[in-house]
């Protein structure tokens, strides 16, 4: 998968989503669905390769948070760029739920939103595909200051006048 | 009034250039319209039915003169030399080229102002009662606090992709003059019984087509929780509120599925755990309290004799100070009101000629501040006692001294079909009908405080839910009809009118509420308020005169609009 890391590189990672379906090879890294998981948990636990999951802006975390250390990744799908839930997720994911493996974007991710995905705790992004790559890391240069405080640790305005 | 500092500074002038590549993005076609129309919500942009409108933030409507030049030179070169408050206590430009738009936001910039989140699906201005800080029954001056919030909500990184659009009030009295229960968080300044100041909490207010009065789901709430309690609930509300109807994504939907207590108890659940992480900053409180200090007034303003003077041997001059001014906390000063209700001018319009006369009123009279209010008029908050004259003078000459202010002519009126696309049904002809229907002002004086507010459509800009006389404007193929609702409120009495019967023809609405005040004014107890009287008698004498002669069947008809 091609995607900004978290050095705001563009790279390409192992990182494949799986259908659920599909024969997984054992020792590729690969991103299964909640509902992928929940099913097939035991067979999952015991591949060589690395697991990631992925959730929705719908998919209630109590359901997930007791198993979240099994997963080196967690990658948040936005279905459309204006749904708002996965920066939610995000905040809870790393402030709720302590979780400190990698959290991905995907879905339709663009460079008008990476910037605040950044802010919530996300560090990966998986950009949409006829998105220019060079084009995105711009928005990570477009504000400089903050406001408020959030997950990426900024020092909000508020704390800087003293 | 609030300054920015260098770092205030700094978010707008990025902001200016990450607009101005939007737009270039979107003009060299890397950006679709559906993906630069939200880009372009979020900086008030909008494209209507004839042209794109602007809207600019007037936060919690205070503006200082070299502000209101601005305005007026923007309405000059870029415009049509006008330009439309709204109840946001903000205001529109109708007629700027999308080209122009990232010019027009430099040059708002280098004045202090922006056009941030004055749309989209994300926090709006919030806006507050236009009376803060001078009037007579504050407990405490809410200003810091929204421009505190202003800030907070500004760009903030979790809450731009809400459900739906998410507006805030502020009241910090005890009459409620900013509509706060419409709102979908309304925050009231109160006392506990310690006598400490805190925020009563109330939340999924809202009008559109299922209008809603806020409920109260804090009774209080310490200051210093202020930011994590509003971010519980903007959480719950950014992953529960409803994302497959746009008519059901309003935060006031999400409440009333879920119940208020049900709602509540997640609120709170969250809230605990994040309160402790997330403290009002003391010091920041300060120093934004620090702006909001009274300004040097004359201690020896109330020994004028003028005043007096000139009431009595100017009777035009009585009538502007009885119906245009409004006490002021300090003795000898005035607050007075800039009508934006002349007959024959679209209510809130106002003029790039008036915008810059305003300025200098405001320079001349009143600590060169002036504000806009959420129904659509300005004031000047200081006026020196000494001094109403000459400002009645300098007001008249520019037409923004009608006598009207809580009359029925001060009417709040959306920019309906003239204006905007999503619109069912003219509204400014209405105001101007009513208009030219009831011009005798003692009439008007007589019949007392009227809310009269009319909304073009569902969406009810115009807050017609809210009005005494509610005004909707709706289409029946192709066809402009007009709903009348009867005893709504946007005060501490909040609540919604109810509606009288069948819709009416274009040219039956000055007639009918000329009924409806018939009805008044045979029923009234005394000095009673339209408001009242319709809430003793209820709907149906009016609905009786309104619909008298009018045959059973045209009655059928319109009867399922
Ligand atoms: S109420 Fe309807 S017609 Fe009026 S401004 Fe709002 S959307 Fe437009």
């Amino acid at each position: 998968m091609r995607i900004i890391d978290k050095q705001l590189q563009m790279v390409d990672d192992d990182w494949e989503i799986a259908d659920e379906d599909a024969d997984l090879s054992a020792h590729a890294d690969v991103i299964v669905s909640a509902a992928h998981w929940q099913k097939e948990r035991d067979a999952l636990s015991t591949r060589a390769g690395r697991l990631g999951l992925k959730i929705g802006g719908d998919t209630p975390l109590e359901g997930i948070a007791p198993d979240l250390d099994r997963f080196a990744l967690v990658a948040l799908e936005f279905s459309k760029f204006s749904d708002g839930r996965c920066f939610s997720q995000a905040r809870l994911l790393r402030e709720k739920y302590g979780y400190g493996g990698e959290l991905r974007a995907v879905g339709d991710v663009v460079r008008d939103t990476i910037d605040f995905m950044r802010r919530c705790g996300i560090d990966s992004f998986a950009l949409r595909p006829d998105k220019d790559a060079e084009d995105a890391l711009r928005a990570f240069k477009e504000l400089s200051v903050r406001y408020q405080t959030a997950v990426d640790g900024a020092v909000p305005v508020y704390r800087q006048r003293r | 009034m609030y300054r920015y500092d260098h770092f205030d500074q700094i978010i707008v002038n990025e902001r200016v250039q990450q607009f101005r590549d939007q737009t270039r993005r979107f003009l060299a076609g890397e950006l679709t319209d559906d993906e630069f129309r939200p880009l372009r919500l979020r900086n008030g942009l909008y494209i209507q039915r004839y042209a794109p409108m602007l809207r600019v933030a007037v936060p919690y409507g205070l503006l200082r003169s070299d502000q209101m030049r601005m305005l007026a030179y923007i309405a000059r070169r870029y415009d049509r030399n006008y330009g439309h408050f709204s109840t946001r206590q903000n205001i529109q430009y109708n007629w700027p080229r999308l080209e122009d738009v990232p010019d027009i936001l430099a040059h708002l910039a280098s004045v202090q102002m922006h056009s941030i989140q004055t749309s989209g699906n994300c926090v709006r201005n919030i806006t507050a009662d236009h009376l803060a800080g001078v009037a007579t029954d504050e407990i405490e001056d809410p200003r810091p606090y929204c421009e505190i919030m202003r800030q907070w909500s500004t760009f903030h990184p979790e809450f731009n992709w809400l459900p739906r659009k998410f507006k805030i009030g502020v009241s910090g009295a005890l009459a409620d003059r900013a509509a706060v229960q419409w709102h979908d968080i309304g925050l009231y300044l109160v006392r506990n019984d310690q006598g400490e100041v805190g925020f009563k909490v109330l939340v999924g207010g809202g009008m559109g087509r299922m209008p809603m009065v806020a409920v109260v789901i804090r009774e209080f709430l310490e200051k210093k929780y202020l930011f994590s309690y509003l971010e519980a609930i903007l959480r719950i509300y950014n992953l529960e509120g409803r994302r497959d109807n746009i008519h059901r994504a309003r935060i006031k939907v999400l409440v009333k599925s879920l119940g208020a207590e049900k709602f509540r108890e997640k609120v709170e659940a969250e809230w605990l755990r994040t309160r402790d992480r997330l403290i009002l900053d003391e010091k920041e409180v300060e120093r934004v309290k620090a702006f909001f200090t009274p300004p040097a007034y004359d201690r020896s303003a109330v020994d004028d004799k003028t005043l007096e003077r000139h009431i009595a041997a100017d009777p035009a001059f009585a009538t502007w100070v009885k119906r245009n001014t409004r006490a002021h906390r300090v003795s000898g000063y005035r607050v007075a009101f800039v009508s934006l209700k002349p007959p024959g001018v679209a209510p809130g319009d106002i003029t790039s000629e008036q915008l810059d006369a305003v300025a200098d009123m405001a320079d001349r009279y009143s600590f060169g501040q002036v504000r806009s209010t959420h129904d659509q008029n300005l004031l000047f908050a200081d006026v020196h006692q000494a001094h109403l004259y000459a400002l009645w003078n300098d007001l008249k000459r520019h037409n923004l001294a009608t006598p009207n202010i809580g009359t029925l002519t001060d009417m709040i009126c959306c920019p309906g079909l003239d204006f905007c696309s999503l619109a069912n049904a003219s509204s400014i002809s209405i105001a101007k009908q009513i208009n030219d229907r009831f011009t005798d002002l003692d009439y008007l004086y007589d019949l007392g405080e009227i809310q009269l507010k009319m909304s073009g459509c569902m969406n009810a800009c115009g807050h017609h839910h809210a009005g005494h006389i509610g005004i909707l404007g709706v289409d029946k193929d192709g066809v402009e009809f007009y709903q009348i609702q009867l005893g709504g409120s946007p005060g501490n009495d909040a609540a919604e009118g109810e509606r009288i019967g069948p819709s009416l023809g274009k040219g039956e609405v000055a007639t009918a509420i000329a009924r409806i005040l018939d009805v008044f004014v045979e029923q009234r107890d005394g000095d009673e308020l339209f408001v009242d009287c319709v809430r003793r008698i209820g709907i149906e004498p009016f609905k009786a005169r309104v619909y008298a002669g009018v045959e059973s069947k045209k009655v059928r008809a319109y009867a399922h609009n």
